[in-house]
Protein backbone atom coordinates (compact mmCIF):
# COMPACT_ATOMS: atom_id res chain seq x y z
CA UNK A 1 0.00 0.00 0.00
CA UNK A 2 1.29 3.78 -0.69
CA UNK A 3 1.89 5.64 2.44
CA UNK A 4 -0.87 8.04 3.12
CA UNK A 5 -1.12 10.95 5.32
CA UNK A 6 -4.19 9.90 7.73
CA UNK A 7 -6.22 13.30 8.61
CA UNK A 8 -8.92 13.27 11.30
CA UNK A 9 -10.98 16.98 10.45
CA UNK A 10 -12.36 18.43 13.53
CA UNK A 11 -15.91 18.92 11.78
CA UNK A 12 -17.31 19.03 8.66
CA UNK A 13 -16.01 22.28 7.20
CA UNK A 14 -12.22 21.64 7.90
CA UNK A 15 -13.09 18.15 5.75
CA UNK A 16 -15.02 19.57 3.42
CA UNK A 17 -11.65 22.15 2.90
CA UNK A 18 -9.32 19.21 3.19
CA UNK A 19 -11.17 17.52 0.28
CA UNK A 20 -11.75 20.23 -1.88
CA UNK A 21 -7.47 20.10 -1.95
CA UNK A 22 -8.30 17.03 -4.66
CA UNK A 23 -7.85 17.31 -8.09
CA UNK A 24 -10.69 15.12 -8.36
CA UNK A 25 -13.70 13.46 -6.59
CA UNK A 26 -13.93 10.56 -9.10
CA UNK A 27 -11.08 7.47 -9.53
CA UNK A 28 -7.71 8.33 -8.88
CA UNK A 29 -8.56 10.84 -6.10
CA UNK A 30 -5.91 12.19 -3.91
CA UNK A 31 -7.74 13.08 -1.28
CA UNK A 32 -10.45 10.47 0.23
CA UNK A 33 -13.17 10.07 2.82
CA UNK A 34 -12.96 6.84 4.60
CA UNK A 35 -15.74 5.68 6.44
CA UNK A 36 -16.38 2.16 7.23
CA UNK A 37 -13.13 1.23 4.98
CA UNK A 38 -15.14 -1.76 3.42
CA UNK A 39 -14.70 -0.57 0.03
CA UNK A 40 -11.76 2.01 0.23
CA UNK A 41 -8.95 0.12 2.12
CA UNK A 42 -9.50 -3.17 0.22
CA UNK A 43 -8.73 -0.99 -2.75
CA UNK A 44 -6.01 0.96 -1.36
CA UNK A 45 -4.45 -2.99 -0.45
CA UNK A 46 -4.86 -3.61 -4.00
CA UNK A 47 -3.45 0.08 -5.34
CA UNK A 48 -6.18 0.65 -6.96
CA UNK A 49 -6.66 3.63 -5.39
CA UNK A 50 -3.71 5.62 -3.88
CA UNK A 51 -4.62 8.65 -1.73
CA UNK A 52 -1.93 11.08 -0.86
CA UNK A 53 -4.79 12.06 2.29
CA UNK A 54 -7.04 10.18 3.89
CA UNK A 55 -9.69 11.92 5.85
CA UNK A 56 -11.23 9.53 8.60
CA UNK A 57 -14.92 11.47 8.82
CA UNK A 58 -15.74 8.18 11.38
CA UNK A 59 -16.27 10.97 14.37
CA UNK A 60 -18.19 13.07 12.45
CA UNK A 61 -22.03 13.69 14.16
CA UNK A 62 -23.89 12.26 10.68
CA UNK A 63 -25.02 9.14 12.52
CA UNK A 64 -28.52 9.95 12.71
CA UNK A 65 -31.64 8.64 11.85
CA UNK A 66 -34.57 10.79 12.47
CA UNK A 67 -38.09 11.84 11.02
CA UNK A 68 -38.11 14.24 8.93
CA UNK A 69 -40.62 17.19 8.39
CA UNK A 70 -42.18 16.21 5.45
CA UNK A 71 -43.26 12.88 7.31
CA UNK A 72 -39.95 11.18 5.82
CA UNK A 73 -37.37 9.56 7.04
CA UNK A 74 -33.04 11.48 7.38
CA UNK A 75 -30.58 8.96 7.71
CA UNK A 76 -27.56 10.39 8.31
CA UNK A 77 -24.27 9.83 6.16
CA UNK A 78 -22.21 7.52 8.58
CA UNK A 79 -25.21 6.00 9.94
CA UNK A 80 -24.17 2.04 9.52
CA UNK A 81 -26.10 -0.45 6.87
CA UNK A 82 -26.57 -2.90 10.40
CA UNK A 83 -28.28 0.14 12.21
CA UNK A 84 -30.30 1.70 9.26
CA UNK A 85 -31.46 -2.01 8.29
CA UNK A 86 -32.85 -2.50 12.09
CA UNK A 87 -34.24 0.40 12.48
CA UNK A 88 -37.99 0.23 13.74
CA UNK A 89 -38.95 3.09 11.32
CA UNK A 90 -37.24 1.86 8.23
CA UNK A 91 -38.18 -1.93 8.90
CA UNK A 92 -41.85 -0.97 9.34
CA UNK A 93 -42.25 1.88 6.71
CA UNK A 94 -39.05 1.54 4.02
CA UNK A 95 -39.44 -2.62 4.44
CA UNK A 96 -37.25 -2.85 1.09
CA UNK A 97 -34.51 -0.72 1.87
CA UNK A 98 -33.93 -3.24 5.37
CA UNK A 99 -34.42 -6.49 3.21
CA UNK A 100 -31.98 -5.59 0.63
CA UNK A 101 -28.91 -4.38 2.82
CA UNK A 102 -29.67 -7.53 4.92
CA UNK A 103 -28.86 -9.70 2.10
CA UNK A 104 -25.72 -7.81 1.54
CA UNK A 105 -22.08 -8.26 2.25
CA UNK A 106 -21.95 -10.09 5.79
CA UNK A 107 -22.82 -9.31 9.44
CA UNK A 108 -19.08 -7.44 9.58
CA UNK A 109 -19.27 -5.81 6.89
CA UNK A 110 -22.89 -3.78 7.63
CA UNK A 111 -21.29 -3.36 10.85
CA UNK A 112 -18.67 -1.28 9.37
CA UNK A 113 -20.11 0.24 5.70
CA UNK A 114 -21.79 3.88 5.58
CA UNK A 115 -24.58 4.77 3.63
CA UNK A 116 -22.63 7.11 2.59
CA UNK A 117 -20.18 5.30 1.37
CA UNK A 118 -22.68 2.43 0.19
CA UNK A 119 -23.34 5.49 -2.47
CA UNK A 120 -19.55 5.09 -3.75
CA UNK A 121 -19.09 1.07 -3.71
CA UNK A 122 -17.21 0.42 -6.34
CA UNK A 123 -17.46 -2.79 -8.88
CA UNK A 124 -16.49 -6.00 -8.46
CA UNK A 125 -15.37 -6.31 -12.14
CA UNK A 126 -11.86 -8.33 -11.67
CA UNK A 127 -10.56 -5.66 -14.22
CA UNK A 128 -11.04 -3.01 -12.39
CA UNK A 129 -9.59 -4.78 -9.33
CA UNK A 130 -6.40 -5.76 -10.74
CA UNK A 131 -4.15 -3.12 -11.81
CA UNK A 132 -1.84 -5.58 -14.05
CA UNK A 133 -4.90 -5.51 -16.43
CA UNK A 134 -6.21 -2.73 -18.19
CA UNK A 135 -9.38 -0.61 -17.53
CA UNK A 136 -11.19 2.62 -18.45
CA UNK A 137 -12.55 3.00 -15.12
CA UNK A 138 -8.99 2.78 -13.88
CA UNK A 139 -7.22 4.05 -16.19
CA UNK A 140 -8.95 6.03 -18.77
CA UNK A 141 -7.96 4.98 -22.71
CA UNK A 142 -6.62 2.23 -21.39
CA UNK A 143 -9.24 -0.09 -22.94
CA UNK A 144 -11.78 -2.71 -21.81
CA UNK A 145 -10.52 -6.32 -21.84
CA UNK A 146 -13.52 -7.41 -19.81
CA UNK A 147 -15.85 -6.88 -22.78
CA UNK A 148 -14.09 -9.71 -24.91
CA UNK A 149 -12.81 -11.43 -21.10
CA UNK A 150 -14.55 -12.43 -17.95
CA UNK A 151 -17.95 -10.87 -18.34
CA UNK A 152 -20.62 -13.31 -16.70
CA UNK A 153 -21.29 -11.15 -13.97
CA UNK A 154 -21.48 -7.82 -15.54
CA UNK A 155 -23.52 -5.23 -17.24
CA UNK A 156 -26.51 -5.98 -19.42
CA UNK A 157 -27.90 -2.26 -19.04
CA UNK A 158 -26.30 1.08 -19.25
CA UNK A 159 -22.78 -0.78 -21.04
CA UNK A 160 -21.35 1.56 -23.57
CA UNK A 161 -18.31 0.42 -25.68
CA UNK A 162 -15.97 1.48 -22.77
CA UNK A 163 -16.90 0.07 -19.80
CA UNK A 164 -19.34 -2.92 -18.63
CA UNK A 165 -18.51 -2.87 -15.13
CA UNK A 166 -22.25 -3.22 -12.91
CA UNK A 167 -22.73 -1.57 -9.99
CA UNK A 168 -22.84 -4.08 -7.10
CA UNK A 169 -25.13 -2.19 -4.66
CA UNK A 170 -27.96 -3.73 -2.72
CA UNK A 171 -28.99 -0.85 -0.59
CA UNK A 172 -28.60 1.69 -3.65
CA UNK A 173 -31.61 -0.81 -5.44
CA UNK A 174 -33.96 -0.26 -2.77
CA UNK A 175 -33.23 3.82 -2.39
CA UNK A 176 -33.86 3.47 -5.89
CA UNK A 177 -36.80 2.29 -5.94
CA UNK A 178 -38.09 4.43 -2.55
CA UNK A 179 -36.81 7.53 -4.95
CA UNK A 180 -34.47 9.10 -2.32
CA UNK A 181 -32.46 11.80 -2.12
CA UNK A 182 -28.89 12.84 -1.46
CA UNK A 183 -28.21 15.74 0.25
CA UNK A 184 -24.11 16.92 -0.80
CA UNK A 185 -22.64 20.22 1.46
CA UNK A 186 -19.32 21.05 -0.73
CA UNK A 187 -17.16 24.65 -0.57
CA UNK A 188 -20.44 25.95 -2.63
CA UNK A 189 -22.62 25.29 0.01
CA UNK A 190 -25.27 22.28 0.24
CA UNK A 191 -27.49 20.59 -2.58
CA UNK A 192 -29.75 18.02 -3.07
CA UNK A 193 -29.42 15.37 -5.83
CA UNK A 194 -32.51 12.89 -6.93
CA UNK A 195 -31.01 9.41 -6.39
CA UNK A 196 -31.42 8.93 -10.32
CA UNK A 197 -29.11 11.38 -11.00
CA UNK A 198 -26.51 10.89 -8.53
CA UNK A 199 -24.67 7.76 -10.46
CA UNK A 200 -23.66 8.66 -14.20
CA UNK A 201 -23.73 6.13 -16.80
CA UNK A 202 -20.29 5.06 -18.03
CA UNK A 203 -20.55 6.82 -22.03
CA UNK A 204 -16.89 7.52 -22.32
CA UNK A 205 -16.37 8.52 -19.07
CA UNK A 206 -16.09 5.31 -17.11
CA UNK A 207 -14.12 6.86 -14.44
CA UNK A 208 -16.67 9.41 -13.34
CA UNK A 209 -18.89 7.06 -11.54
CA UNK A 210 -20.97 10.19 -9.50
CA UNK A 211 -21.46 14.06 -9.64
CA UNK A 212 -19.66 14.79 -6.90
CA UNK A 213 -16.67 17.68 -7.38
CA UNK A 214 -13.57 17.82 -4.92
CA UNK A 215 -14.75 18.90 -1.43
CA UNK A 216 -18.48 17.42 -1.76
CA UNK A 217 -19.39 15.44 1.16
CA UNK A 218 -23.03 13.71 1.26
CA UNK A 219 -24.47 14.84 4.44
CA UNK A 220 -27.17 12.35 4.40
CA UNK A 221 -30.05 10.50 2.43
CA UNK A 222 -34.16 11.61 2.92
CA UNK A 223 -36.97 9.38 2.21
CA UNK A 224 -39.86 10.53 0.70
CA UNK A 225 -42.79 10.25 3.41
CA UNK A 226 -43.84 6.16 3.45
CA UNK A 227 -46.07 4.98 1.24
CA UNK A 228 -49.37 3.69 2.95
CA UNK A 229 -50.29 -0.01 2.52
CA UNK A 230 -47.99 -0.53 -0.25
CA UNK A 231 -46.03 -4.25 -0.36
CA UNK A 232 -42.13 -3.99 -0.51
CA UNK A 233 -39.96 -6.77 -1.64
CA UNK A 234 -36.31 -7.09 -2.52
CA UNK A 235 -35.47 -10.52 -4.02
CA UNK A 236 -31.80 -10.86 -4.76
CA UNK A 237 -30.30 -14.01 -6.82
CA UNK A 238 -26.67 -15.14 -6.49
CA UNK A 239 -24.11 -17.95 -6.92
CA UNK A 240 -24.65 -18.68 -3.40
CA UNK A 241 -27.30 -18.17 -0.56
CA UNK A 242 -25.25 -15.56 0.90
CA UNK A 243 -22.09 -13.20 1.17
CA UNK A 244 -22.26 -12.86 -2.57
CA UNK A 245 -22.93 -9.87 -5.42
CA UNK A 246 -26.16 -10.08 -7.34
CA UNK A 247 -26.55 -11.70 -10.62
CA UNK A 248 -29.85 -10.14 -10.43
CA UNK A 249 -32.06 -8.24 -7.62
CA UNK A 250 -35.00 -6.34 -7.85
CA UNK A 251 -36.74 -3.99 -5.34
CA UNK A 252 -40.24 -3.17 -6.16
CA UNK A 253 -42.73 -0.75 -3.75
CA UNK A 254 -46.09 -2.01 -5.26
CA UNK A 255 -49.70 -0.77 -4.11
CA UNK A 256 -52.62 -2.75 -5.16
CA UNK A 257 -56.26 -1.48 -5.01
CA UNK A 258 -59.13 -3.94 -6.10
CA UNK A 259 -56.98 -6.39 -7.66
CA UNK A 260 -55.23 -3.57 -10.19
CA UNK A 261 -52.03 -1.43 -9.87
CA UNK A 262 -52.42 1.27 -8.73
CA UNK A 263 -48.68 2.88 -8.07
CA UNK A 264 -45.48 1.34 -8.68
CA UNK A 265 -41.99 1.28 -8.11
CA UNK A 266 -39.25 -0.91 -9.44
CA UNK A 267 -35.44 -1.08 -9.83
CA UNK A 268 -32.80 -3.70 -10.47
CA UNK A 269 -29.83 -4.85 -9.12
CA UNK A 270 -26.67 -6.77 -10.39
CA UNK A 271 -27.90 -5.86 -14.23
CA UNK A 272 -26.75 -2.20 -14.40
CA UNK A 273 -23.82 0.41 -14.62
CA UNK A 274 -25.46 1.78 -11.81
CA UNK A 275 -28.69 0.78 -9.42
CA UNK A 276 -31.36 0.41 -12.37
CA UNK A 277 -34.86 2.52 -11.83
CA UNK A 278 -37.17 0.98 -14.28
CA UNK A 279 -39.99 3.36 -15.83
CA UNK A 280 -40.61 0.78 -18.60
CA UNK A 281 -41.94 -1.53 -16.30
CA UNK A 282 -43.54 0.87 -14.12
CA UNK A 283 -45.83 2.20 -16.74
CA UNK A 284 -46.63 -1.16 -17.85
CA UNK A 285 -48.00 -2.44 -14.29
CA UNK A 286 -49.91 0.90 -13.39
CA UNK A 287 -53.85 -0.01 -13.88
CA UNK A 288 -52.73 -3.51 -15.03
CA UNK A 289 -54.74 -6.28 -13.04
CA UNK A 290 -52.30 -7.33 -10.29
CA UNK A 291 -51.69 -10.75 -12.06
CA UNK A 292 -48.75 -12.77 -13.86
CA UNK A 293 -49.41 -12.01 -17.49
CA UNK A 294 -49.15 -8.89 -16.40
CA UNK A 295 -45.48 -9.15 -14.36
CA UNK A 296 -44.12 -11.38 -17.55
CA UNK A 297 -45.30 -7.92 -19.63
CA UNK A 298 -43.64 -5.31 -17.04
CA UNK A 299 -40.20 -8.12 -17.05
CA UNK A 300 -39.99 -7.90 -20.95
CA UNK A 301 -40.62 -4.15 -21.08
CA UNK A 302 -37.84 -4.18 -18.07
CA UNK A 303 -35.51 -5.84 -19.90
CA UNK A 304 -36.11 -4.36 -23.92
CA UNK A 305 -32.71 -2.89 -24.42
CA UNK A 306 -30.61 -5.44 -22.54
CA UNK A 307 -27.28 -5.92 -24.51
CA UNK A 308 -26.10 -9.57 -23.56
CA UNK A 309 -21.69 -9.64 -23.25
CA UNK A 310 -20.34 -12.61 -24.16
CA UNK A 311 -20.94 -14.54 -20.79
CA UNK A 312 -24.19 -12.96 -19.26
CA UNK A 313 -26.77 -13.61 -22.26
CA UNK A 314 -28.41 -15.66 -19.43
CA UNK A 315 -28.96 -12.52 -17.26
CA UNK A 316 -31.76 -11.15 -19.34
CA UNK A 317 -33.89 -14.55 -18.93
CA UNK A 318 -32.46 -14.58 -15.36
CA UNK A 319 -33.73 -10.63 -14.86
CA UNK A 320 -37.21 -10.82 -16.16
CA UNK A 321 -38.16 -14.04 -14.12
CA UNK A 322 -36.40 -12.18 -10.80
CA UNK A 323 -38.41 -9.24 -11.86
CA UNK A 324 -41.52 -11.72 -12.22
CA UNK A 325 -41.22 -13.78 -9.05
CA UNK A 326 -40.53 -10.69 -7.04
CA UNK A 327 -44.10 -8.62 -8.39
CA UNK A 328 -45.71 -11.97 -7.79
CA UNK A 329 -44.36 -12.41 -3.86
CA UNK A 330 -45.27 -8.68 -3.45
CA UNK A 331 -48.65 -9.45 -4.28
CA UNK A 332 -49.20 -12.29 -2.66
CA UNK A 333 -47.48 -10.66 0.35
CA UNK B 1 -26.70 -35.44 18.02
CA UNK B 2 -25.79 -37.51 21.09
CA UNK B 3 -22.76 -37.85 19.89
CA UNK B 4 -21.78 -34.19 19.79
CA UNK B 5 -22.07 -34.29 23.12
CA UNK B 6 -19.81 -36.34 24.36
CA UNK B 7 -17.42 -34.30 27.24
CA UNK B 8 -13.64 -33.02 27.13
CA UNK B 9 -11.45 -35.94 27.94
CA UNK B 10 -14.27 -38.73 27.94
CA UNK B 11 -12.35 -40.54 25.36
CA UNK B 12 -8.58 -41.61 24.43
CA UNK B 13 -6.61 -38.52 24.04
CA UNK B 14 -6.63 -38.08 19.94
CA UNK B 15 -5.57 -35.34 17.36
CA UNK B 16 -8.13 -33.41 18.48
CA UNK B 17 -6.99 -33.25 21.67
CA UNK B 18 -3.42 -33.15 21.26
CA UNK B 19 -3.95 -30.01 19.34
CA UNK B 20 -5.76 -28.52 22.28
CA UNK B 21 -3.15 -29.37 24.33
CA UNK B 22 -0.46 -27.65 22.17
CA UNK B 23 -3.19 -24.58 21.22
CA UNK B 24 -2.88 -24.09 25.63
CA UNK B 25 1.10 -24.42 25.73
CA UNK B 26 1.00 -21.46 22.27
CA UNK B 27 -1.32 -19.64 24.31
CA UNK B 28 1.49 -19.54 27.38
CA UNK B 29 4.25 -17.88 25.30
CA UNK B 30 2.21 -15.16 25.23
CA UNK B 31 1.28 -14.91 28.87
CA UNK B 32 2.40 -11.11 28.87
CA UNK B 33 -0.51 -10.21 26.70
CA UNK B 34 -2.58 -12.28 28.69
CA UNK B 35 -5.44 -10.79 30.32
CA UNK B 36 -4.34 -11.79 33.53
CA UNK B 37 -1.14 -9.64 33.01
CA UNK B 38 -1.04 -5.94 34.73
CA UNK B 39 -1.45 -3.17 32.38
CA UNK B 40 2.26 -1.83 32.71
CA UNK B 41 3.21 -4.92 31.24
CA UNK B 42 1.55 -4.13 27.89
CA UNK B 43 2.77 -0.65 28.35
CA UNK B 44 6.52 -1.34 29.00
CA UNK B 45 6.28 -3.73 25.86
CA UNK B 46 4.73 -1.22 23.64
CA UNK B 47 7.50 1.57 24.43
CA UNK B 48 10.04 -0.66 23.36
CA UNK B 49 9.06 -0.68 20.20
CA UNK B 50 11.64 0.50 17.39
CA UNK B 51 10.85 3.90 15.84
CA UNK B 52 8.85 3.77 12.96
CA UNK B 53 9.09 6.50 10.25
CA UNK B 54 6.05 8.80 10.01
CA UNK B 55 4.51 6.65 12.65
CA UNK B 56 1.38 8.00 14.10
CA UNK B 57 0.62 8.02 17.78
CA UNK B 58 -2.45 5.98 18.41
CA UNK B 59 -3.80 4.33 21.85
CA UNK B 60 -6.12 1.36 21.81
CA UNK B 61 -7.84 -0.36 24.82
CA UNK B 62 -7.40 -4.32 23.98
CA UNK B 63 -9.05 -6.98 26.08
CA UNK B 64 -9.79 -4.40 28.70
CA UNK B 65 -5.77 -2.98 28.54
CA UNK B 66 -4.44 0.38 27.40
CA UNK B 67 -1.81 -0.17 24.55
CA UNK B 68 -0.10 3.42 23.61
CA UNK B 69 1.51 2.37 20.68
CA UNK B 70 3.07 4.47 17.35
CA UNK B 71 2.29 2.91 14.05
CA UNK B 72 2.28 3.56 10.73
CA UNK B 73 -0.92 4.64 9.28
CA UNK B 74 -0.99 1.98 6.88
CA UNK B 75 -1.27 -0.46 9.39
CA UNK B 76 -4.57 -2.57 9.99
CA UNK B 77 -5.96 -2.73 12.86
CA UNK B 78 -5.17 -6.90 12.16
CA UNK B 79 -1.75 -6.33 11.84
CA UNK B 80 -1.66 -4.40 14.50
CA UNK B 81 -3.19 -6.88 16.54
CA UNK B 82 -0.72 -9.55 15.12
CA UNK B 83 2.53 -7.88 14.58
CA UNK B 84 2.29 -4.75 17.23
CA UNK B 85 0.62 -6.61 19.99
CA UNK B 86 1.42 -9.93 19.42
CA UNK B 87 -2.16 -10.99 20.22
CA UNK B 88 -2.09 -14.20 17.32
CA UNK B 89 -5.15 -15.31 17.83
CA UNK B 90 -7.18 -13.30 15.59
CA UNK B 91 -6.04 -14.23 11.93
CA UNK B 92 -5.22 -13.59 8.41
CA UNK B 93 -7.29 -15.35 5.59
CA UNK B 94 -7.94 -13.65 2.72
CA UNK B 95 -7.21 -9.76 4.19
CA UNK B 96 -9.27 -8.54 1.71
CA UNK B 97 -12.54 -8.65 4.02
CA UNK B 98 -13.67 -12.04 2.15
CA UNK B 99 -13.14 -14.59 4.54
CA UNK B 100 -14.11 -13.59 7.99
CA UNK B 101 -10.95 -15.07 9.94
CA UNK B 102 -10.34 -11.66 11.58
CA UNK B 103 -13.23 -10.66 12.95
CA UNK B 104 -12.78 -8.99 16.21
CA UNK B 105 -15.46 -6.94 18.52
CA UNK B 106 -15.07 -3.02 18.50
CA UNK B 107 -16.99 -1.45 20.70
CA UNK B 108 -19.03 -4.53 20.85
CA UNK B 109 -19.84 -4.92 17.84
CA UNK B 110 -18.51 -7.50 15.52
CA UNK B 111 -16.13 -5.96 12.65
CA UNK B 112 -13.43 -7.35 10.30
CA UNK B 113 -9.76 -6.11 11.83
CA UNK B 114 -8.15 -6.58 7.96
CA UNK B 115 -10.57 -3.78 6.38
CA UNK B 116 -9.91 -1.27 9.31
CA UNK B 117 -7.27 1.13 9.71
CA UNK B 118 -5.79 0.78 13.62
CA UNK B 119 -5.76 4.36 13.71
CA UNK B 120 -9.24 4.92 12.74
CA UNK B 121 -10.00 3.22 16.52
CA UNK B 122 -7.24 5.49 18.41
CA UNK B 123 -9.34 5.43 22.46
CA UNK B 124 -11.65 2.75 21.55
CA UNK B 125 -12.61 -0.87 23.26
CA UNK B 126 -10.76 -3.83 20.84
CA UNK B 127 -12.30 -7.48 22.25
CA UNK B 128 -10.11 -10.47 20.47
CA UNK B 129 -10.30 -13.77 21.36
CA UNK B 130 -7.80 -13.77 23.46
CA UNK B 131 -9.96 -11.38 25.91
CA UNK B 132 -12.95 -13.79 25.44
CA UNK B 133 -11.44 -16.76 27.29
CA UNK B 134 -9.02 -18.29 28.91
CA UNK B 135 -8.10 -22.56 28.28
CA UNK B 136 -9.12 -22.57 32.07
CA UNK B 137 -12.20 -20.64 31.50
CA UNK B 138 -13.32 -20.43 28.56
CA UNK B 139 -16.28 -18.13 27.58
CA UNK B 140 -19.61 -20.72 27.06
CA UNK B 141 -18.94 -20.39 22.66
CA UNK B 142 -15.32 -21.57 22.99
CA UNK B 143 -16.70 -24.35 25.40
CA UNK B 144 -19.74 -25.28 22.95
CA UNK B 145 -17.25 -25.26 20.11
CA UNK B 146 -14.98 -27.93 21.77
CA UNK B 147 -18.09 -29.37 23.00
CA UNK B 148 -19.53 -29.85 19.14
CA UNK B 149 -16.17 -30.41 17.42
CA UNK B 150 -17.16 -27.13 15.24
CA UNK B 151 -14.04 -26.97 13.88
CA UNK B 152 -11.17 -28.93 11.61
CA UNK B 153 -7.91 -27.23 11.18
CA UNK B 154 -8.89 -24.38 13.66
CA UNK B 155 -7.28 -21.52 11.17
CA UNK B 156 -11.07 -20.04 11.11
CA UNK B 157 -12.22 -20.66 14.81
CA UNK B 158 -11.22 -17.64 16.49
CA UNK B 159 -12.73 -15.45 13.97
CA UNK B 160 -16.20 -17.90 13.59
CA UNK B 161 -16.12 -17.67 17.53
CA UNK B 162 -16.35 -13.86 17.72
CA UNK B 163 -18.64 -13.46 15.01
CA UNK B 164 -20.78 -16.27 17.28
CA UNK B 165 -20.71 -14.50 20.07
CA UNK B 166 -21.29 -11.09 18.87
CA UNK B 167 -24.64 -13.03 17.31
CA UNK B 168 -25.71 -13.42 21.09
CA UNK B 169 -26.97 -10.18 21.10
CA UNK B 170 -27.64 -9.20 17.29
CA UNK B 171 -31.34 -9.73 16.07
CA UNK B 172 -31.06 -13.08 14.76
CA UNK B 173 -34.56 -15.97 14.44
CA UNK B 174 -34.53 -18.89 16.40
CA UNK B 175 -33.99 -21.17 13.59
CA UNK B 176 -30.48 -23.10 12.24
CA UNK B 177 -31.60 -21.00 8.45
CA UNK B 178 -30.99 -17.58 10.20
CA UNK B 179 -28.25 -18.60 12.29
CA UNK B 180 -26.54 -19.53 8.86
CA UNK B 181 -27.41 -16.91 7.27
CA UNK B 182 -25.97 -14.38 10.38
CA UNK B 183 -22.24 -16.20 10.01
CA UNK B 184 -22.12 -16.47 5.98
CA UNK B 185 -19.20 -13.40 6.71
CA UNK B 186 -16.85 -16.20 8.42
CA UNK B 187 -16.04 -19.24 5.82
CA UNK B 188 -14.71 -22.81 7.06
CA UNK B 189 -12.34 -24.32 4.42
CA UNK B 190 -12.93 -27.55 6.36
CA UNK B 191 -16.31 -27.26 6.28
CA UNK B 192 -16.96 -28.08 9.85
CA UNK B 193 -20.02 -25.96 9.09
CA UNK B 194 -23.11 -27.69 10.76
CA UNK B 195 -21.26 -28.83 13.84
CA UNK B 196 -20.40 -24.42 14.41
CA UNK B 197 -24.43 -23.96 14.09
CA UNK B 198 -25.07 -26.53 16.52
CA UNK B 199 -22.62 -25.11 19.08
CA UNK B 200 -23.89 -21.87 18.37
CA UNK B 201 -27.86 -23.18 18.72
CA UNK B 202 -26.63 -24.55 22.29
CA UNK B 203 -25.35 -21.44 23.91
CA UNK B 204 -28.15 -19.46 22.82
CA UNK B 205 -30.79 -22.31 23.95
CA UNK B 206 -28.83 -21.96 27.88
CA UNK B 207 -28.76 -18.50 27.10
Amino acid sequence: MHTFEFIRPADQTAAIAAAAQSKTAQQGADVRFLGGGTTLIDLMKLNVETPARVLDINRLPLDKIEAASDGGLKVGAMVRNSDLAYHATVQRDYSVLSQAILQGASAQIRNMATVGGNLLQRTRCVYFRDTAMACNKREPSSGCPAITGHNRTLAILGASEHCIATNPSDMGVALAALEATIHIQGTKGSRAIAFGDFHLLPGNTPHRETVLEPGDLITHVTLPAPIVGSKQIYVKLRDRASYEFALASAAVVLTIANGKVTRARVAMGGVGTKPWRLPEAEAALTGKPANDATFRQAAEAALRNAKPQSENKFKIELAKRCLTYTLRTATAS
Amino acid sequence: MANDDHLPGSEQPNRREFLWTAGTVAAGVFAAYSPANAATDAAAADAAMPAVEGAVPVTLRINGKDHSLRIDPRTTLLDCLRETVALTGTKKGCDHGQCGACTVHVNGRRVLSCLNFAVMHDGEEVTTIEGLGTPEAMHPMQEAFFTHDAYQCGYCTSGQIMSAVALLKEPCGAEDASVKELMSGNICRCGAYANIVAAIQQVRKRA
